[in-house]
């Protein structure tokens, strides 16, 4: 086997070392009520077949062009970031608990720190949470942390996947949540929050693409003395939109994916939170911090240890331990390439991709869910003839929108879609995908 | 052994990325402009984020630099107790780039997503067949948030009960995050004696176990390395009194192909992918931690959960009992993958790699034990808890030895945990370790224990070779800077 390297020279000598005849004997105290009788059942392979059987499962799926997000976006990865971020002194490494020897993780995610910071408009960030969703659901312990009521407000537009892990994360706990409605134009209705919350909770752009008014949000939640949590699947946004920070947020947690990061089908992500310096005492996960070492020069290591697991153990503010430092890395890479003014443009041409392609829809007889601003992202509602020929679209490589009535969440949206388009759709694709849907207007 | 790994070289300084920018640079290809631009309403748009200005050139020396400065399992031994630093295979790396798996949106429709939905189905097998268990669930991103779903699971399992309980018991030689992964689900840990030979026994587990007690969290091996010899008889007394057992699979690197987990009594464990199954750290995740489960906790597993019908794979949430979703999608994708890659190159090897790491975990002991104390001399499994009584007498500690360590070209072994062990030096070499190295790393640890003797200041005055020395953690907590000034 070709990662153990022990001859059997090695052997004998490490086995004369210990005392024993037969390696076996090192697994006596393990008792028969607790030993495996078989051997393992599967079969090993040969470095070409295992990748000729790994490519056959690749190939099984079809990724075609999807016009959809939903919490993943198809995003330009540039050459660079995959290249530099495979250094296998940043992938092989631990989290860094010996900062002699981990300054190169320790530097980049205080960068990543920084650059979320920025990107959000807040004071602090952590190096980093699992993904968006647990982001949220860590949010919301926090907010309820700094608060002390057991009740949140959340609204029925963040992501439906981030509010069902929300609610595993709160089931063996008193706490509860309220629902803020929708209004007409598919932005959250502050107007009925209740007395009593820690949070409100509103995701921008939200689920269905509707960019929210945050100020507004912020103002409704202040007033009722609560905290204004802001979630977000596209951090992409936050190159063109005015950030969370600027707008009254206390705290931020969204999905960095689209920083650098591929699609993966789903995961890993990275998990970004960010709140404002007074709650950084009860922030969840790792932080690094600047200091000097013993000849003063600049370094970094983990600080603020006693908010964790390992040093609070159950009165820790979480139980995160290893997070998505490594896609944090990749993120900051991302941010740091694009920079203040290609990050402003990519997002800039994001929206005017999807406005061409909604701009598009609507000419071929799609009718806006909302009238509302939106980034790269909207809800629309189709002809009838749409959702019988989504099969034909698809055989053409084309993943036409998400059927927002599919959800158990959104029933009420009938016929509704959200679609999608980002810069890796080139106005060649977006046309060959509306010419594509030119039954419609021979139907109609 | 005359030569040690570590060596002095030439080290690049390097500034934060803010530093190094200059207004007017963009390290980005920007993509065509082929549509017309739309203006969004201005009141929404805001300032361009402030973010440093750097070439693509700027970037790939800056990080290429701060790589230099890192250590990782392929720049040499990382012996890191608790964590399970083995070789990370390159062919893993490959199987999760493929273009079929990177380029996969998570909501396509199920037609076309059959190769994921395959690969998630085939790893749970695996899992299954390597633990013994009755059924998987792939959801949780991390070790901990694998525990957090067992601790859901059994939680939920009491409520279905019909009586909720209040505690859990909580032997100190658990893993460091479960007392935390407990108190999510409102569970009060209860300490377990440890018997002088450090386990624990089916007399103190009578002891504390009653019907208020929601089960237990054990580690097995646990973190002194010793195997839990009771851990049947210990189950059948929480199953007796109606708890359940959370197994932390944190140390399955011990196990694979002599124990079977659902024989131990297990009811519940999580797999630390990152750890036994190959997949690398990435300098703090992302891991993967999914959930194994006997059948009576099945019904409670995350969901969406792979089912698989004739030939056609689907997601399924259709489970009343489930404690529900916990990822955005469907966990750690890329990193089940290269978990698949692993157990299908190992095979029924696997047992080999188990048999490699205890063997090397006893090879360490072996020699070191007349340099350092063994506080527990029992017989190790996969790794091995020494600790600085002798040489704290001579005026050094566990971390000066860790520090000294680095010096010699090895990262350090994890330090002053398991808490029960007083300047714990935890080591754990991994199977993947040759023979030279480990004897180059026993003997720069014999070094250390005769310099601690003759000459305490050359290990207390360590590293000398590192890009920076000892930083003061203290400064860092007290004068807290968590986010650099950005130029504006």
């Amino acid at each position: 086997m070709r990662y153990l390297s022990h001859t059997p020279d090695d052997l004998r000598e490490m086995m004369e070392v210990i005392g024993i005849e037969r390696v076996e004997e090192l697994f006596d105290s393990i008792p028969k009520n607790a030993r495996r009788d078989s051997e393992i059942a599967i079969e090993p392979r040969s470095e070409w077949r295992l990748l000729r059987e790994f490519e056959e499962m690749a190939q099984a799926n079809r990724t075609g062009t999807a016009f959809i997000g939903a919490g993943s976006y198809s995003h330009h990865v540039p050459a660079h970031i995959p290249y530099l971020a495979s250094r296998s002194e940043f992938i092989t490494s631990y989290t860094p608990y010996q900062p002699e020897v981990s300054q190169g993780t320790l530097q980049a995610i205080f960068e990543f720190q920084t650059l979320t910071g920025s990107l959000l408009g807040m004071e602090i960030a952590n190096a980093s949470m699992y993904d968006g969703a647990s982001a949220l659901a860590e949010a919301a312990l926090m907010a309820i942390r700094v608060k002390k009521k057991p009740k949140i407000a959340l609204s029925r537009l963040n992501h439906p996947h981030y509010i069902q892990v929300l609610n595993t994360y709160f089931k063996p706990t008193d706490f509860e949540t309220a629902e803020l409605g929708a209004l007409p134009d598919g932005r959250t209705d502050y107007g009925k929050i209740p007395e009593d919350v820690s949070a409100v909770i509103v995701q921008s752009p939200n689920f269905m693409g509707v960019v929210e008014d945050l100020a507004a949000a912020a103002e409704a939640a202040h007033a009722k003395g609560a905290l204004l949590v802001v979630s977000f699947t596209e951090a992409m946004a936050w190159g063109l939109l005015k950030n969370p920070g600027s707008q009254g947020a206390d705290i931020v947690c969204g999905e960095g994916k689209s920083f650098g990061i591929p699609q993966n089908f789903g995961g890993p992500g990275v998990g970004m939170l960010a709140c404002k310096k007074d709650f950084v005492r009860t922030i969840p996960g790792r932080l690094v911090g600047q200091t000097v070492d013993k000849n003063g020069e600049r370094s970094f290591v983990l600080t603020l240890a006693a908010r964790e697991q390992h040093i609070r153990r159950e009165k820790a503010v979480s139980n995160i331990c290893t997070n998505s430092g490594h896609n944090a890395l990749t993120a900051a890479m991302y941010m740091a390439t694009a920079g203040k003014e290609g990050l402003r443009e990519i997002a800039q041409i994001n929206h005017d991709k999807a406005a061409y392609l909604k701009a598009g829809l609507e000419r071929a007889g799609f009718k806006p869910l909302f009238d509302a601003p939106f980034f790269n992202e909207f809800a629309l509602t189709a002809p009838a003839e749409f959702e019988k020929r989504r099969g034909e679209l698809a055989e053409k490589g084309f993943a036409a929108g998400l059927k927002l009535d599919a959800f158990p969440e959104y029933k009420e949206y009938k016929d509704a879609y959200l679609f999608c388009a980002t810069e890796v759709h080139t106005r060649d694709v977006l046309d060959a995908f509306l010419e594509s849907l030119k039954f419609l207007k021979e139907v109609a | 052994m005359s030569q040690y790994p570590g060596a002095r070289g030439l080290a690049f300084k390097e500034a934060l990325l803010w530093e190094r920018g200059r207004k007017g640079r963009v390290g980005i290809s920007l993509p065509e402009r082929d549509v017309p631009r739309s203006e969004l309403d201005a009141g929404l748009v805001g300032d361009k984020p402030e973010l440093p200005e750097l070439s693509e050139v700027d970037v790939v020396r800056h990080y290429t630099r701060l790589s230099t400065w890192n250590f990782g399992v392929d720049t040499g031994t990382y012996p890191l107790g608790s964590c399970t630093m083995k070789y990370n295979p390159k062919v893993n790396e490959r199987t999760a780039g493929l273009p079929g798996f990177a380029n996969l949106h998570p909501m396509m429709p199920e037609d076309c997503v059959q190769g994921a939905l395959k690969l998630m189905y085939e790893l749970e097998r695996d899992l299954l067949e390597i633990t013994g268990m009755h059924a998987a669930s792939l959801q949780p991103s991390a070790g901990a948030q694998g525990e957090l779903a067992g601790m859901l699971m059994i939680h939920a399992y009491h409520a279905h009960k019909g009586k909720q309980r209040h505690k859990i018991l909580m032997p100190s030689t658990a893993h460091g995050t479960n007392p935390a992964s407990a108190a999510l689900c409102g569970y009060v840990p209860v300490p377990v004696q440890l018997s002088p030979d450090g386990v624990v026994t089916p007399e103190a587990i009578r002891q504390v176990m009653d019907e208020e007690t929601a089960g237990i969290m054990i580690t097995n091996p646990n973190t002194l390395g010793i195997f839990e010899r009771h851990i049947a008889e210990i189950a059948e007394i929480i199953h007796e009194k109606g708890g359940l057992v959370y197994g932390d699979g944190a140390n399955l690197n011990a196990l694979m192909g002599y124990a079977d987990v659902e024989k131990m009594g297990i009811d519940v464990m999580h797999v630390n992918v990152h750890k036994t199954l190959s997949t690398p750290h990435g300098g703090g995740g992302p891991g993967a931690g999914p959930v194994v489960a006997r059948d009576v906790l099945e019904p409670f597993l995350p969901v969406p959960r792979v089912k698989k019908d004739g030939d056609r794979y689907s997601l399924s949430s259709d489970a009343p009992l489930s404690i529900g979703r916990l990822h955005s999608f469907f966990g750690s994708f890329a990193v089940l993958v290269r978990a698949l890659a692993y157990t299908r190159t190992l095979g029924k090897r696997l047992k080999d790699v188990t048999e490699m790491a205890v063997l090397n975990a006893n090879y360490v002991k072996a020699e070191l034990k007349d340099a350092y104390n063994l506080p527990f001399p029992q017989p190790s499994m996969h790794e091995c808890v020494f600790n600085d009584a002798l040489q704290h007498k001579q005026g050094v500690t566990t971390l000066d030895i860790a520090k000294r360590l680095i010096d010699f070209g090895y990262h350090p072994p994890t330090v002053y945990f398991p808490l029960v062990v007083d300047g714990a030096l935890m080591i754990e070499p991994t199977e993947t370790e040759s023979k030279a190295d480990l004897d180059g790393f026993v003997e720069a640890l014999k070094t250390i224990a005769e310099e601690a003797g003759t000459n305490p200041e050359a290990v207390t005055n360590t590293p000398q070779n590192t890009a920076v020395i000892r930083p003061d953690e203290v400064l860092a907590a007290r004068k807290l800077i968590l986010r650099g000034e950005m130029p504006r």
